[in-house]
């Protein structure tokens, strides 16, 4: 476990976060986007998960951060994705480009 | 005396309970204003009567100080303002009690009442000011309620002209006013009489600046008194109704020019030429005026010409040196003029509203009361001896040729003439021959609240002279300037045979009218015909409205099209470059909010990719 570089790590964090971003960004699907960034979210958990291993001092202080990290974020989701149906029903789509009511 | 500051509170206080409740008393609001009105009477008669045996007495306190200057705010118990109390508070009370009578069935009765307590208010604030700020506030205020009362009928084109008319008017003449008095506060460092008077009598003040502010506080009184160049509102004015012609425009609020000249008499007695402007413009304006009034048909218009004629003819006294003569004239003239004007109310009242005198004649069997008091009226201020008029203008040209001014002195003779030859044959018109209107038989004598100020202003009219005659001694002309030396002896003497010739004149164009419309063996075209050249100038006033239209009011017309044209096409111009500019960026700003999120979370990112950079290209410090 050990021989495994914290670069390594990061590494495979940058690239959740840039795929969450992408997804983020450029989906029409609203669930999609959901996810995204659910995927952005738990990149940043890998950061200091590793960070907490290897970082200047470590502690198991991250790990447990980490975890209340992980709960609300899942409260989130189910937030996120309560409103989402009510979106769909009043609008019948969950085509995020279409969502637009705050315009100018 | 100290609680004469009282005296104007009384119509404050009518003004505001007519002015709440007015509505839901209607016609019983008459009560209201008659009753504060013979409160303030009362109190004048008795500081009348104190101030005859007690000095003056003087009241004020601090109102603002500002670094070093006090401004103060009072009132002062003179010989003059005691005087100006009792004048007003009377003429007041008498005009409250007539207009009971006269705007009976009017629809805004409360409200006619509720103007006349303001003005009466003011016209009393005004003349127990001990210092030229409080006089100024309340000579606004009156020139308040003259606008208000003025435009009363405001449903009336002519009225609402008028009222505008007054107002503008005078305030031209408010602005020299107020010029003069701020430059005598510059010179003097205060606004009160006593201390002015002081600083001019210690020579503090240069010559040429005690002549302009002279001439410039003069310019207020022109403005309010009616004196020529400004004399054209006053006329005007009389689409009032016909009791406000009498309190406002006869015998009160256009006196209050006179009244300012002489309770700043010391100050003009300093400068010859602010006394010669003075003596020049009143003896003008008397014949000017008079000469208007020999050929003008309206009642009311005769008598308002007549008005500022013999308003001319205070100044004159005033410009003479005449300080006696020329306060002595305002008080009698307040009686008779008073009176001419509600006895001329009282016809149009009889007539029903018709103020033509060529549709009247023949009154006279009619108005048992109106006509002997019009009579009586007519006779004062034509100056026919033993009457008050008579004594009073003696006095006036007295005093014009002990001040030396032969030609003037010859002006006021002939303007003496006139003034007897109008009235006369306004009286003959109205009251002698037949009835020339339509519906004779609804004529009729006028109630007795109206009768009743009618004649106590007669007998005031008939007796007001002997308080100062060169027969029976000069009790008033020696209280007036009792203590005060400088305002002059309190008697002018002249010869006999100015008496003799006052009397000649005015009893000859009394004779002359009687041939022209009395006894009618002279023909009415004698002079100058109807369309005759000399007529129709007179008719028209000497064009003078129209001169202003032409000149004055074109020129500002010009003036004010040019400043449109800058606003419209300047100023707006710059203003909507201002605006569109501001739209167009926020309209710009609009097109960003397009509502979807993903560009937002696009551009936070790349603005925070942007943030980072710097950050890493810097290390965190901005240099």
């Amino acid at each position: 476990m050990s021989s495994v570089p914290a670069s390594a790590f990061l590494a495979l964090a940058l690239i959740l976060f840039c795929i969450g971003l992408y997804g983020a960004l450029t989906k029409r699907n609203t669930v999609i986007v959901l996810i995204s960034i659910e995927l952005m979210l738990n990149a940043v958990n890998i950061n200091l998960v590793t960070f907490s291993k290897y970082g200047l001092n470590p502690s198991i202080t991250g790990q447990v951060f980490t975890l209340f990290a992980m709960a609300v974020g899942a409260a989130e989701a189910a937030v996120g994705l309560a409103i989402l149906m009510s979106v769909y029903r009043n609008k019948k789509t969950v085509h995020i480009d279409e969502m637009d009511e705050m315009k100018n | 005396m100290e609680n004469a500051w009282l005296i104007p509170l009384f119509p404050l206080v009518s003004f505001v309970i007519l002015l709440l409740i007015g509505k839901q008393l209607k016609e019983r609001s008459a009560y209201v204003g008659i009753l504060a009105t013979f409160v303030s009477l009362v109190f004048s008669i008795v500081v009348l009567f104190q101030r005859f045996f007690e000095p003056t007495y003087s009241a004020k306190f601090n109102w603002l100080t500002i670094g070093d200057l006090h401004i103060t705010a009072g009132f002062e118990v003179n010989q003059l303002n005691a005087l100006m109390l009792f004048i007003v508070s009377l003429v007041s009370f008498l005009v409250h009690t007539y207009s009971k009578g006269y705007m009976h069935g009017d629809e805004r009765f409360s409200v006619f009442y509720v103007y006349l307590g303001l003005f009466t208010f003011a016209m009393l604030g005004l003349v127990i000011s001990p210092n030229l700020l409080q006089t100024y506030i309340f000579w606004e205020l009156v020139g308040l309620g003259s606008f208000l009362l003025i435009g009363f009928y405001f449903y009336k084109e002519e009225a609402k002209a008028a009222a505008k008319k007054a107002f503008i008017m005078t305030r031209i003449g408010d602005v020299g006013l107020f010029i003069g008095m701020i430059l005598l506060f510059w010179q003097t460092k205060s606004f009160e009489y006593s201390e002015i008077f002081k600083a001019v009598n210690a020579g503090q003040v240069s010559g040429t600046m005690i002549t302009l502010t002279a001439i410039l506080i003069f310019v207020g009184a022109v403005g309010k008194s009616g004196q020529f160049p400004l004399h054209s509102w006053l006329p005007d004015a009389m689409e009032g109704p016909t009791p406000v012609s009498a309190l406002i425009h006869a015998a009160t609020m256009v006196a209050a020019g006179v009244y300012l000249v002489a309770a700043l008499f010391p100050l003009f007695l300093a400068s010859k030429t602010a006394l010669l402007t003075i003596a020049i413009i009143g003896a003008f304006t008397a014949i000017f005026a008079a000469s208007i009034g020999l050929v003008q048909t309206d009642i009311k218009r005769v008598l308002a010409y007549s008005t500022v004629s013999q308003l001319g003819y205070m100044m004159f006294a005033l410009g003479s040196a005449g300080y006696v003569a020329g306060v002595f004239h305002l008080m009698t003239h307040a009686f008779f003029k008073a009176l001419l004007f509600l006895a001329a109310g009282s016809v149009i009242h009889a007539v029903g509203g018709n103020q033509d005198i060529e549709k009247m004649g023949g009154l006279w069997k009619k108005l048992k009361l109106t006509g002997p008091l019009f009579l009586i009226g007519t006779l004062a201020i034509s100056g026919v001896p033993l009457l008050s008029g008579f004594f009073s203008k003696d006095e006036i040209l007295a005093a014009a040729w002990e001040g030396g001014h032969p030609i003037l002195f010859l002006l006021a003779l002939i303007a003496a003439f006139f003034t007897a030859f109008y009235m006369f044959r306004l009286f003959f018109l109205v009251f002698t021959g037949e009835f020339r209107g339509k519906d004779e038989k609804h004529v009729h004598e006028s109630p007795g609240s109206m009768t009743f100020p009618m004649i106590v202003l007669g007998v005031l009219a008939i007796v007001g002279g002997y308080v100062n005659t060169p027969w029976f001694g000069s009790y008033l002309g020696d209280w007036l300037v009792q203590g005060n030396a400088k305002l002059g002896s309190g008697h002018a003497e002249g010869p006999v045979w100015i008496q003799l010739a006052a009397t000649l004149f005015s009893l000859g164009g009394s004779f002359f009218a009687w041939l022209i419309y009395g006894k009618r063996s002279v023909s009415r075209d004698w002079l100058s015909g109807k369309g005759g050249i000399l007529h129709t100038i007179l008719l028209n006033k000497y064009y003078i409205d129209e001169f202003y239209q032409m000149t004055i009011v074109a020129i500002s017309k010009g003036i004010s099209y040019l400043f449109r044209f800058i606003d419209v096409f300047l100023v707006e111009g710059l203003v909507k470059l201002v605006t569109s500019i501001i739209q167009g960026l926020g309209k710009l700003g609009a097109k960003l909010q397009s509502g979807q999120v993903q560009t937002y979370g696009a551009v936070a990112f790349l603005g925070l990719a942007v943030l980072v950079v710097i950050f890493a290209l810097t290390g965190g410090y901005l240099r």
